[in-house]
């Protein structure tokens, strides 16, 4: 096992054990600093991929804008500091099993299909990735229509978010 | 992965030791008496009245909405900005044009008011 | 001798692969023992500052600073130091006490890990990442984070307020800053730091001095600096979100914050003032060593007079300040910016042109926003009153004055 493949277990391991301690967590302010492990986790991968400026971009707009909000959002509805409410229900082992086979179904597919023996395509270390996504979001053969429709679209989620959430 | 991100692997794992350093230094040298009183939680010198909660303001929630959206601006902007020298001259009208709409969205949010703090 | 840092990692490296380790080994050992150096000098240096600040904070307000503790007072920092190590740490009741304990930490090494990717000389830089500007913002949102941490866990109200706004006021001023950090990555093409400062020909701060002036405001709002400092300030609110702290932990916060005002110093001098660029600074990269501290010493300088000389603002007054003033003023230059570099360089002018234009049109700006201001915030008319003297009996037409 090389060294990236063994740094890989490392950070999807953390990943997986923060995602599990999201939802089973009681205190929803440690849920939320376990989901900020997640991001990270996730960006460490983004790193070990080559993906350089989405790693950067992930803990720039993901732990630092959305976690911020998620965690404002959760100070907004309930009193943080009294941990209340049952994690499991009495279905619990229903939906395990259902988890599981869906697990083991999706497994058996990518081993028959192959998707799980498909090699990362080489990219040079020479390529200036973050050049490249410029010019591709605003060349006319790429991407300049979802890029202009991107800022629409932020547009509208800034009216609506501010309009729902105004003070009647 | 080039060495520069090995780097900054291990100054990740470098740059909490310090201060974990300088933190665990004084368990060894300060004293150590915890009573009742030292521990209670601090309100100008009086008793702890209520719990401890506070009426959250949603202003808060909206400046983190409207940060969200401009934070994400700069996520497409950066690429742009990187990409500037070899773009051709219509990119630059494409760039301007991106600003301008959230600009517009910045002035409708400061005209309805919800800029204020209080 | 003209190359010292380099000559003792060359050495060092020579005496590893002496020892008979492969050679990925000794790069990944000498990587950690250039982070362990650079994160030590990095406090090292606050120690330093501590003085520095309590002197320049003396003279500014006429009078001496500390001159006990040794000559000049050079002994302070120490005493101070010996003192918090010795402080007893108490922690409050109800506190989550693995969050209480890993802000400290968490606050120290958002800062510690911007230095990584800053470059001392030419020839001495801890990494050279090609995403460094947006790398120094990630690493920044991990320094909010300590502060949510702090306040949510000390289980204090004022503790819970002080981080709430303190958040709201570090996500507001983040708008600006990374939009003024735009300008360089327009003018240097790359957002690598050592990129940046290798296109600076003529100083950044001459092609853009309003994105610099903007840059170093919202530097001064990220870190609680005054005059942004309401949520520090002992008469607002009692130390805000670090109340619960004592002893080292303070300590910590206390140092996370000299190191990232000494930081902003050093983003200032790499990304506007040519970082280690000077006379003869390629050939000798010991001289670029000292042009870069020299810039950024005038960098911290500036941060700290303006802390020592500018009253406190409000929270409503500094968010306003923030989303009505700076983020419109820093978005349209950045659409004037790019518009003229594009036109500069389809009418192929050369640098000096280039440097003047792009000068002229940033003094233009400021003189525009400062016309509108004006227009905008008009003085309340001073009502005039009609002259009356000051002492005069009151006129009654037929008055029986009673004879005196």
């Amino acid at each position: 096992m090389t060294g990236m493949d063994s740094l890989f277990l490392i950070f999807a391991v953390i990943t997986l054990i923060s995602a599990f301690l999201v939802v089973t967590t009681k205190n929803l302010f440690h849920a939320a600093l376990w989901l900020i492990m997640t991001l990270f986790g996730v960006a460490a991968i983004y790193v070990l991929l080559n993906a350089f400026y989405l790693a950067v971009i992930q803990v720039i707009v993901y732990i630092g804008a959305i976690a911020i909000l998620m965690i404002f959002a959760i100070m907004l509805t309930q009193r943080v500091m009294n941990p209340s409410g049952r994690i499991f229900n009495k279905n619990w082992i229903i939906a395990a099993l259902l988890g599981a086979f869906m697990f083991i179904g999706l497994v058996i597919i990518s081993m028959q299909t192959g998707a799980s023996k498909t090699t990362l395509p080489q990219i040079s270390g020479q390529l200036d990735t973050v050049s490249e996504l410029g010019q591709a979001l605003v060349s006319p053969n790429a991407y300049v229509i979802p890029f202009e429709v991107a800022s629409v679209l932020l547009l509208a989620a800034l009216i609506g978010a501010i309009f729902v959430s105004r003070k009647r | 992965m080039d060495n520069n991100w090995l780097y900054i692997g291990l100054f990740f794992l470098v740059a909490p030791l310090i201060p974990a350093l300088a933190i665990l230094a004084p368990l060894f040298l300060a004293p150590k008496k915890p009573n009742k009183i030292k521990s209670q939680i601090y309100e100008c010198g009086i008793e702890t009245y209520g719990e401890t909660w506070i009426q959250f303001k949603v202003q808060y929630y909206i400046f983190a909405l409207i940060f969200l959206v401009f934070d994400i601006e700069t996520v497409f902007l950066y690429p742009w900005a990187v990409a500037y020298n070899s773009l051709p001259l219509f990119a630059v009208f494409e760039g301007v044009l991106f600003i301008i709409i959230l600009l517009a969205g910045l002035v409708y949010v400061w005209r309805k008011g919800d800029l204020e703090w209080v | 001798m003209s190359d010292p840092i380099n000559l003792i990692a060359n050495w060092l490296q020579g005496l590893l692969l002496g020892l008979g380790l492969s050679v990925g080994l000794t790069k990944i050992i000498l990587s950690f023992v250039g982070a362990v150096v650079v994160a030590t000098i990095g406090m090292l240096t606050v120690i330093f500052l501590i003085w520095l600040e309590r002197k320049i904070a003396g003279r500014i307000q006429d009078r001496l600073g500390p001159n006990r503790a040794g000559p000049y007072g050079l002994l302070q920092p120490f005493a101070d130091v010996i003192k918090i190590l010795t402080k007893e740490y108490t922690t409050p009741d109800g506190a989550d006490v693995v969050v209480y304990n890993i802000a400290p930490i968490m606050a120290v090494a958002s800062v510690l890990l911007i230095w990584a990717v800053i470059p001392f000389a030419s020839t001495v830089v801890g990494t050279n990442l090609n995403v460094g500007v947006l790398y120094i913002m990630a690493v920044g949102a991990f320094g909010l984070l300590s502060i949510l941490m702090a306040g949510l866990s000390s289980n204090n109200k004022f503790a819970l307020l002080g981080a709430f706004r303190s958040v709201a006021q570090l996500i507001s001023y983040e708008i600006p800053m990374v939009v003024s950090l735009l300008m360089p990555v327009i003018f240097a093409r790359s957002m690598g730091l050592v990129d940046i400062v290798e296109a600076q020909m003529p100083w950044f701060i001459i092609l853009s001095p309003l994105a610099a002036l903007i840059f170093i405001i919202a530097s001064m709002a990220e870190v609680n600096r005054a005059p942004f400092d309401l949520m520090e300030a002992e008469s607002e609110i009692v130390a805000g979100f670090h109340i619960e702290y004592s002893g080292m932990k303070f300590g910590m916060f206390y140092v996370g914050e000299f190191l990232h005002v000494f930081t902003v110093g050093a983003l200032v001098a790499t990304l506007f003032l040519g970082g280690w660029r000077g006379p003869w600074a390629e050939q000798y990269p010991i001289l670029g060593l000292i042009y870069f501290y020299i810039k950024t010493f005038v960098g911290y300088f500036i941060v700290a007079w303006v802390r020592l000389t500018v009253p406190r603002i409000r929270i409503d007054q500094m968010l306003d300040f923030n989303w009505k003033f700076l983020t419109p003023l820093s978005l349209v230059l950045l659409i004037i910016t790019a518009v003229l570099d594009r036109v500069l360089v389809l009418v192929n002018s050369e640098r000096w042109v280039y440097s003047l234009v792009m000068f002229l049109a940033n003094i233009l700006i400021i003189w525009a926003t400062v016309e509108v201001l004006k227009k905008t915030t008009s003085k309340p008319k001073r009502k005039e009153f009609p002259m009356r003297p000051v002492a005069m009996a009151p006129e009654t037409s037929t008055s029986t004055e009673p004879s005196s």
